[in-house]
């Protein structure tokens, strides 16, 4: 399944992912997808370097989906997390389901 | 209230300065996140879905404006302008960057406040009666002994390191409203055989995964031995509560498993060998921390106040709010006001600076600068002229602060869920919005009548959904989230563990749901029966078959 990595910046605590070239975003959407088991360890083993060098903590494999072809989160708590947000406006699912 | 002395300030102060260096060692890479970790929950600071999460002590719920004050600063400056104020009275910022940990405790420390022991396998803030040295139906100010209490496990060599984290409420009132008997003790003053007062001993109560209603331990103790009984607690617990499996290592399981009359004889025989002398409090310090909680000097005044009576009359709102939210205070012609964070459309909990400003300003106007935190997630101004009563809910209704609630089914308990928390399964306050947009309504919340409705986003239960009337418990189920519910529960004298109902339901059907409950619940019950006394009568049947059909 296709997957990215996904961490917390060290400073901040924001929610982040690795991107293709090794930086670190907070779009989802610019993540890099890992689609073979080669291309997944390359990704872990760079994310292992950044928790090395303190960019990120918490650092995980997660599996994603597509629309079209942009990586989107599958699980409820990954949803949340990539919207960045929380349910502080008044709509009832803030982040849809 | 307590103030700190100079070994509390320079205690406080030290703690800041070596979370500070510890803070810069990590940033350096000096330290690991998994040397840090450990580290970082000692102060309270936690890493949660979208940022750090720091939570702050509020010994026994019990603020001036000051720090209310400096709160709210610290939510405006360091956080998204607003906080969480959770079921064990601390305040939570979920928006934090571990860069500025340390300036926030600096300034905490300056208005005598902290993050200690609110995270870890220790004794946690100690809760009490929120509206205490205040209540008319008190026998005796718990804040003494919650404060005693406080002083005794801060750094307690022997208990800084418990199979797992450690719970005390306090009351000394005729009415539980602090949940005295879910917690790993339970304290209750009561007057013994020859007139003195002293504690009823609770122990073993507890939510989470194995949810338990504390067990008498000792059904009187002198208050001159407070310290040595519950240290003997601690230590059976310290030396047989297991450490091998973090879900069965509270005290909760360590009683039933050995039973409470094995439990007890163990603490006895603990207790009756200890140094009594050493440990109990000298009556000269215990008179000393009483002082901080001289009460106050008030003048009775008249209990009938005319621009009140006048109000009353003219404004329904205002007299909703009256009946609800205003308590009978030991003084005539004062009152005790609940200050609900629970309007329709608010997040269960959460206050904004500007609201935390509001409010400090309103308790040094109205009373004597003393607030207390709620365990159900409100704010209490415990000492109000009736007189100012009028001029009061003017100011906090302008806000969007006299929802007049409280006890009601809109004053939810709600704990973060999974907007913030790294624990939960499941979303819980987008569930209470929705329950208390379609409960809007002030006329039918009253006539449902009291009503504790409880949520939590996973078995870790800090929404205490075991207690609620009416408990919602988020799972989830192969990536959906999934509402369990039970009735029931009680966190009063009375209290019970709520019974599961039957499956589970999606969100969206939640609120439906509840709207299921309340109309079997009207349909059946006797003339002055609550929720609670009609469930106890009919049981769950009717309810069943209500939700999911005749079986």
């Amino acid at each position: 399944m296709p997957n990215v990595i996904t961490a917390n910046r060290l400073i901040d605590g924001v929610v982040v992912y690795l991107a293709a070239d090794g930086s670190w975003v907070e779009e989802l959407a610019r993540a890099a997808v890992a689609n073979t088991e080669e291309e997944s360890k390359a990704l872990e083993s760079e994310a292992a370097k950044a928790v090395a060098e303190r960019r990120v903590v918490s650092e995980y494999p997660m599996a994603v989906g597509f629309e079209d072809t942009i990586p989107v989160a599958l699980s409820v708590r990954e949803r949340i997390r990539a919207s960045h947000r929380t349910t502080l406006t008044e709509d009832w699912y803030d982040v849809p389901l | 209230m307590y103030r700190y002395d100079e070994f509390d300030h320079a205690f406080v102060g030290e703690r800041v300065s070596q979370f500070r260096e510890q803070v810069e060692r990590r940033l350096a890479g000096k330290l690991t996140e998994d040397e840090f970790r450990p580290l970082r929950l000692r102060n309270g600071l936690y890493l949660q879905l979208h940022a750090y999460m720091l939570r702050i002590a509020i010994p026994y719920g019990v603020l001036n404006s000051r720090q209310l004050r400096r709160l709210a600063m610290v939510g405006r400056r360091f956080d998204r302008g607003y906080g969480h104020f959770t079921t064990r009275t601390n305040l939570q910022y979920h928006w934090i960057k571990l860069v500025d940990v340390p300036e926030i405790l600096s300034a905490l420390a300056e208005v005598e406040m902290h993050c200690i022991q609110t995270s870890g396998n220790s004794v946690r803030n100690v809760t009490s009666d929120p509206f205490a040295g205040a209540a008319n139906d008190e026998l005796e100010d718990p804040r003494p002994w919650c404060e005693v209490i406080r002083q005794w496990s801060t750094v307690h060599p022997e208990f800084s390191w418990l199979p797992r984290k450690f719970k005390f409420a306090i009351t000394g009132a005729a009415e539980d409203r602090a949940a005295v008997l879910f917690h790993d003790i339970g304290l209750k003053i009561v007057r013994g055989p020859d007139g003195e007062n002293g504690f009823q001993v609770f122990v073993g109560g507890g939510m989470g995964r194995t949810p338990y209603v504390g067990l008498e331990i000792r059904p009187f103790l002198e208050k001159r031995h407070l310290l040595s009984y519950i240290e003997s607690i601690l230590r059976v617990y310290n030396l047989h509560g297991r450490r091998d499996n973090i879900n069965k290592a509270r005290i909760k399981i360590l009683v039933n498993q050995m039973g409470i009359d094995k439990f007890r004889e163990a603490v006895e025989a603990d207790w009756e060998q200890s140094r009594k002398d050493a440990v109990d409090l000298p009556a000269a310090e215990f008179a000393r921390i009483k002082s901080y909680f001289t009460p106050p000097d008030l003048v009775a005044g008249p209990i009938r106040d005319e621009k009140v009576e006048q109000r009353r009359i003219t404004d329904p709102v205002f007299a909703n709010w009256l009946r609800n939210n205003v308590r009978p205070h030991r003084v005539p012609g004062h009152c005790i006001a609940v200050i609900a964070l629970k309007e329709p459309g608010r997040t269960p909990g959460d206050a904004t600076s500007e609201e935390m400003e509001l409010v400090a300003d309103l308790a040094e106007r109205y009373s004597l600068d003393e607030l207390r935190v709620n365990y159900t997630q409100n704010l209490v101004l415990p000492h109000v002229a009736r007189a100012d009563l009028v001029a009061l809910y003017d100011e906090l209704a302008a806000a969007g602060l006299a929802t007049g609630n409280n006890d009601l089914l809109g004053d939810m308990i709600c704990c973060p869920g999974l907007d913030y928390c790294n624990l939960a399964n499941a979303r819980s306050i987008p569930i209470a919005k929705e329950i208390a947009k379609r409960f809007a309504d002030p006329v039918r919340q009253e006539l449902i009548g009291p009503l504790r409705l409880n949520m939590s986003g996973c078995i870790n239960a800090c929404g205490h959904h075991h207690a609620g009337n009416i408990g919602i418990l988020g799972v989830d189920k192969k990536g959906t989230e999934l509402y369990q519910i039970s009735l029931g529960g009680s966190p009063k004298d009375d209290a019970a563990v709520a019974t599961i109902i039957g499956p589970g339901f999606r969100a969206e059907a939640v609120p439906e749901a509840i709207d299921t409950i309340i109309s079997t619940y009207l349909a059946k019950r006797s003339e002055g029966e609550d929720f609670l006394a009609t469930w106890r009568r009919i049981g769950a049947a009717p309810f069943k078959e209500a939700l999911y059909g005749a079986a």
